[in-house]
């Protein structure tokens, strides 16, 4: 493997001195039936990030390299690789935090299928959205409107970040290293997904029984590696995974929860008779 | 080399491309963590000789329920440590912790060891079969901790007091800090954040749960930091109590 390192941030920039420097990147080329890293020196300029690059050799050196972006902004989500094996938005990743004359490694996201190079096939993802229930708004108020307070919209607010650019569901290792297990979990995107819809303070569909069955809440281990990789700096565990597996534990594991369901016929998220 | 694995390609399957430091967190993990149930085992199997000195007495050993005990409640007729009646609760509150989870899972199970870093296991259930699922009844875990956390809090103020005068001795100090610490920790649980309000839509409509909600919501933000001081600490407030209790160390102390 190459020597790669990492400068910490707020070290001494390379681009103070990049004029003049070559950068050089190993980068993995292949298709379904196979492929293997290959190396690329270009010339490195100040300001720039992994995708500028990338667009370079791509220019200079490998027309036919694939690699998926829009928005370079980091909002659309598309430029999702590995960066020195860490799961990263090629737009947000600048050159110099990297340590200069290093190779730097890039690789696509691991756990969905290879189209071409950097390009994966996402529609995993899409195949699981569809499977989530739409939001099912309450009664209107007798003044034909619907209300909500801040303190209610504030939780699930954060949950709209999200871009999908698929680094939490790449990142996961119940579906990155088993992937026996994509049949019957559904990953952190959808759980960001579901809480929104599910902590919402209008909806009034009940999510829970999808959660533990189909969406497979219970393989999670939360060891936050999604958190870890969100680059909307989302609380995907704290805040979407943990109250979720709360409310499944309320639902499906407490004696004393199940008791009181049934002694009042009250569901006391929602304060709805049964 | 790549892989054809069931008609798709993974580069390099069972390796990472990290070359950064990524074993030191397990590891660093492994090392405190592994010492410190080492630690209490240790003090609960063969330690009930110096647990209390006067008027401290250490965590591990509070409330000090059995009739052997040489201070303390004394109703329960029991022959061992007294230190098994009490140290299962709070031990078996941080064990299904969701922090302490995610920090057992990664370094003692390598399930996954690190980020974009492969599992060990070759399969994985996570916490859908036994004896994880029991996980979920991490709740159940939490009262009576929080409960142990209470008594704590007598110590505390126990600690203060030497033969009817008010006095204020380091080890007082200690077993302040520790019962402060172990109800920052206690409070900043995960459960207890679904307890206090987080199981409601409309927090808007029950405003103490919301303000009980934001104050716990801000403690858990800190809960990983907080386990690590409250874990260490108490481990030490032991080591204090049993090396004043032996003799080893003078507790400096005022007395009024």
């Amino acid at each position: 493997m190459a020597a790669v390192a990492e400068r910490p941030a707020g070290g001494p920039s390379a681009s103070a001195s990049a004029a003049g420097q070559t950068v050089t990147m190993r980068i993995w080329r292949g298709d379904a039936a196979g492929g293997a890293f290959q190396e690329y020196t270009v010339p490195l300029e100040e300001g720039m990030v992994v995708l500028d690059v990338v667009h370079r050799i791509q220019a200079m050196q490998a027309n036919d390299l694939a690699v998926r972006w829009n928005c370079k902004a980091g909002k659309c989500g598309s430029c999702s690789a590995e960066i020195n094996g860490k799961p990263r938005l090629m737009c947000m990743t600048r050159m110099n935090t990297f340590e200069p004359g290093k190779v730097i490694t890039i690789s696509p996201i691991r756990t969905f299928p290879l189209i071409k190079d950097l390009v994966t096939d996402v529609s995993f993802n899409f195949q699981k959205a569809k499977e989530v229930p739409a939001f099912k708004p309450k009664p209107l108020d007798p003044d034909g409107k619907r209300r909500m307070y801040q303190e209610d919209v504030d939780r699930v607010q954060e949950f709209h970040k999200c871009i999908e650019c698929f680094l939490c569901q790449n990142v996961c290792h119940v579906i990155r290293d088993h992937e026996e297990n994509k049949q019957s979990f559904a990953g952190p995107r959808l759980f960001v997904r579901l809480a929104a819809l599910e902590l919402h303070p209008l909806d009034t569909n009940d999510r829970r029984e999808l959660l533990k069955y189909k969406a497979g809440l219970g393989f999670c281990n939360i060891t936050k590696c999604c958190t870890e990789v969100c680059p909307e700096h989302i609380h995907i565990t704290d805040n979407a995974i943990i109250p979720l597996k709360e409310r499944v534990v309320t639902e499906f594991y407490d004696p004393l929860a199940w008791i009181a369901r049934k002694l009042s016929g009250r569901d006391p998220r929602k304060g709805i008779v049964e | 080399m790549a892989t054809a694995v069931g008609g798709k390609v993974r580069v390099a399957p069972r390796g990472t491309e990290r070359a950064d430091l990524w074993w030191l967190e397990p590891l660093i993990t492994v090392v405190v963590l592994g010492g410190f149930v080492l630690y209490t085992t240790w003090a609960m199997v063969f330690g009930s000789d110096h647990y209390f000195a006067d008027p401290y007495i250490s965590p591990f050993f509070s409330p000090c329920i059995a009739t052997n005990c040489v201070d303390g409640y004394r109703f329960i007729p029991w022959a061992f440590s007294p230190a098994f009646l009490i140290a299962i609760f709070p031990l078996a509150f941080r064990l299904t912790c969701y922090y302490y989870r995610k920090a057992y899972y990664r370094s003692f199970f390598w399930s996954p060891p690190a980020c974009a870093v492969p599992d060990a296991p070759k399969s994985y259930q996570g916490e859908t079969r036994f004896p994880f699922l029991i996980q979920n009844l991490h709740r159940y875990a939490f009262w009576p901790a929080l409960v142990v956390v209470v008594f704590l809090w007598i110590d505390a103020i126990k600690g203060f007091a030497y033969h009817g005068h008010f006095m204020i001795g380091l080890g007082s100090l200690v077993l302040l800090a520790n019962a402060l610490l172990l109800t920052t920790y206690s409070l900043s649980c995960h459960s207890c954040r679904h307890l206090v309000g987080g199981y409601l839509d409309m927090l808007s409509r029950h405003p103490l749960r919301y303000r009980l909600w934001r104050r716990v919501s801000f403690l858990n933000e800190h809960h990983m930091l907080i386990a690590w001081c409250s874990l260490i600490f108490v481990a030490f407030t032991d080591v204090y109590v049993r090396l004043a209790s032996a003799g080893v160390i003078l507790d400096p102390r005022v007395v009024f």
